[in-house]
């Protein structure tokens, strides 16, 4: 539909009152104002959420060719009446066969584990000293832990490479000491990216964290001291089983999107570094083989089909157990 | 009996604010250094603040991301607040559990993945309706809006879950039609939370680089786009004053919000004090 036919269409309803008659023909069918307010986040979301997956996969089934936009129409017609309907499995062919990408969605989810492990190490004592702190200073303390999310992200792994880099923060000083000689190659390595995905993911990690620990009923533990249990025991046996939500909330929204990742491994990262988030964005951007980008991008949404599912059930439990 | 926090939790705490503190710190202290190396310190200096105001390129990219973060703000409060309203207040209807599926997804996808996916998107629609005509600060609103309504429907959602329904169940029985209990009751309330998801939603488009990169159209780079194309040639000063600028103005929003929710806390307690007094 071109814009102008839009702006006609839009000027008929107008002039003919078409509207209010469409709003009381819904009421008449049993549609109310809840409809409504349903409606237009849902047709929202379809359109611009749901919809696009679906021609993203329509896409990677297609062949490439050199045109705007590079891939082959699926459905052609042969003659008037015969359809020809192409799907193109070459592509996914590709990703399996080519150890490139193999080596890169392993990677990816070896670097994303890591940094989860890493990151939960970090936040869970965090968390659960802030939720130990007197309520007055509670807020304050969720806030210095939120601040750092409000500022830009790029900056802030921008700050990284000032800090690591061979004549950075941490080498000028180690040398200064005296401590080395030669600079320590930070920069440019695995270490920094797992560094840079902690760092931009932890306050994720904490805040699910906080709000478990904070609902624990410390008389629970109290308890459990009366009957001889050392604290060290009790953490294992009734904290954290008891706080198994917020874990696992915490790690699936580091995890999720630290596999697919760009910003973080082509900043911080060596080129060596494989992240399918870098993959995709190098097949898009520089090979402009879209078909392949798309492809990729199916397949790594298949291997967090998994850890959306299980982000979502407990999600709901937590918003559920809050009513 | 008050648990004290053990001296091991404490000092992780500490530690763990270092570790998020001192990178934004470092970022400061070196926006002042007077040397182009930005980490090796030369004495103090604001040129690179003068550099950064002389900087066409850097200026307009940011009065685009700051139009952009505006309209998709708003536009994603309207669609995250009737979201979370949907999810927290109507129970069981047909399509809720899509409707949470989608509401949620975009706050954990892979930026790569729904930047691809929007902008195959834009790409068919222009093919099939002639609509949107090439890209730019349209597709990119568009893209900011669908996912950064995610994170106000979570905010507007878990804002309504934690608040009973007993005042609009008051109204509704004193005869309120549905509409009017909203924009009486209900949104008064949760009013804050509304302005929260608002500055959220302005945050993250002011801040994506990535979706924004694959939804944009010549002419169209907001600033985390040009950002992102000077850091890859390496550290430069000007980066750190722009970082230090954004930094100060994101701590002067904090420190506003927070003395502001203070004095309500304050004013709702001496509130709830005299009508105490004049039960008695």
């Amino acid at each position: 539909m071109k814009p102008f036919v839009l702006a006609e269409l839009m000027a008929w309803i107008r002039a003919h009152g078409a509207w209010r008659f469409a709003i009381r023909g819904l009421r008449r069918r049993g549609y109310s104002g809840r409809t409504l307010v349903t409606a237009v986040p849902f047709l929202w979301l379809l359109l611009f959420f749901l919809v696009p997956f679906l021609i993203v996969f329509k896409i990677s089934v297609s062949g490439m060719q050199m045109a705007m936009p590079p891939y082959e129409p699926l459905v052609t017609w042969a003659s008037a009446q015969v359809m020809e309907l192409k799907i193109n499995l070459a592509n996914y062919a590709f990703l399996w066969e080519d150890a490139l990408y193999r080596n890169a969605y392993l990677n990816s989810i070896v670097t994303a584990g890591i940094s989860t492990i890493l990151c939960l190490l970090i936040g869970y004592p965090m968390a659960y000293g802030i939720a130990r702190s007197k309520p007055s200073s509670r807020n304050l303390l969720l806030l210095l832990v939120m601040l750092p999310f409000w500022t830009s992200f790029l900056l802030r792994v921008y700050a990284w490479i000032g800090i690591l880099k061979n004549n950075g923060v941490i080498n000028n000083f180690l040398m200064w000491l005296g401590v080395i000689d030669e600079p320590i190659v930070m920069l440019q390595t695995d270490f920094a990216v797992y560094l840079g995905i902690v760092y931009s993911y932890l306050p994720f990690m904490v805040l699910p964290l906080y709000i478990a620990i904070e609902k624990l009923d410390l008389s629970l533990l109290e308890a459990a001291a009366d009957l001889g249990c050392r604290p060290v025991k009790a953490f294992f046996r009734i904290t954290v089983p008891l706080t198994m939500g917020g874990i696992i909330a915490g790690c699936m929204l580091v995890f999720i999107p630290a596999v697919g990742e760009f910003v973080i491994p082509a900043l911080l990262g060596g080129p060596d570094t494989l992240m399918i988030g870098r993959v995709l964005w190098e097949e898009f951007f520089n090979n402009r083989d879209w078909p392949v980008a798309s492809a990729v991008a199916i397949a790594m949404l298949l291997l967090l089909v998994i850890p959306i599912m299980v982000l979502q059930r407990f999600q709901g439990r937590q918003l559920g157990a809050q009513r | 009996m008050k648990r004290r926090r053990p001296f091991f939790v404490r000092s992780m705490m500490i530690a763990g604010f270092l570790f998020l503190y001192i990178p934004i710190l470092s970022l400061i202290i070196f926006s002042f250094n007077e040397s182009r190396l930005v980490t090796v310190w030369a004495g103090f200096s604001t040129k690179w603040y003068g550099e950064l105001f002389r900087n066409e390129q850097v200026l307009g990219a940011a009065w685009l991301s700051f139009k952009i973060a505006a309209m998709n703000a708003t536009g994603a409060t309207i669609l995250g607040t009737l979201a979370g309203l949907a999810l927290a207040r109507f129970g069981r209807f047909r399509g809720r559990p899509l409707l949470t599926g989608m509401a949620t997804a975009p706050l954990v996808m892979p930026e790569v993945i729904t930047g691809l996916s929007l902008l195959l998107l834009f790409v068919a629609m222009e093919q099939a309706f002639g609509w949107p005509e090439g890209r730019g600060i349209t597709t990119i609103t568009i893209a900011h809006i669908t996912f950064s309504m995610a994170y106000v429907t979570v905010v507007i959602q878990s804002r309504l879950a934690t608040l009973d329904g007993s005042l609009e169940e008051a109204a509704m029985d004193l005869g309120a039609r549905p509409a009017k209990v909203f924009f009486l009751i209900t949104l008064p309330i949760i009013l804050p939370a509304i302005l929260a998801g608002w500055l959220l939603a302005f945050t993250l488009s002011w801040d994506d680089l990535v979706i924004t990169s694959f939804v944009t159209g010549p002419g169209a780079s907001t600033l985390p786009v040009v950002i992102f194309s000077k850091v890859r040639l390496g550290v430069s000063p000007d980066i750190n004053a722009l970082a230090t600028i954004l930094v100060l103005i994101v701590a002067i929003g904090i420190a506003i919000a927070g003395l502001y929710m203070r004095r309500q806390q304050k004013l709702r307690e001496l509130d709830i004090q005299r009508a105490v007094a004049a039960d008695d």
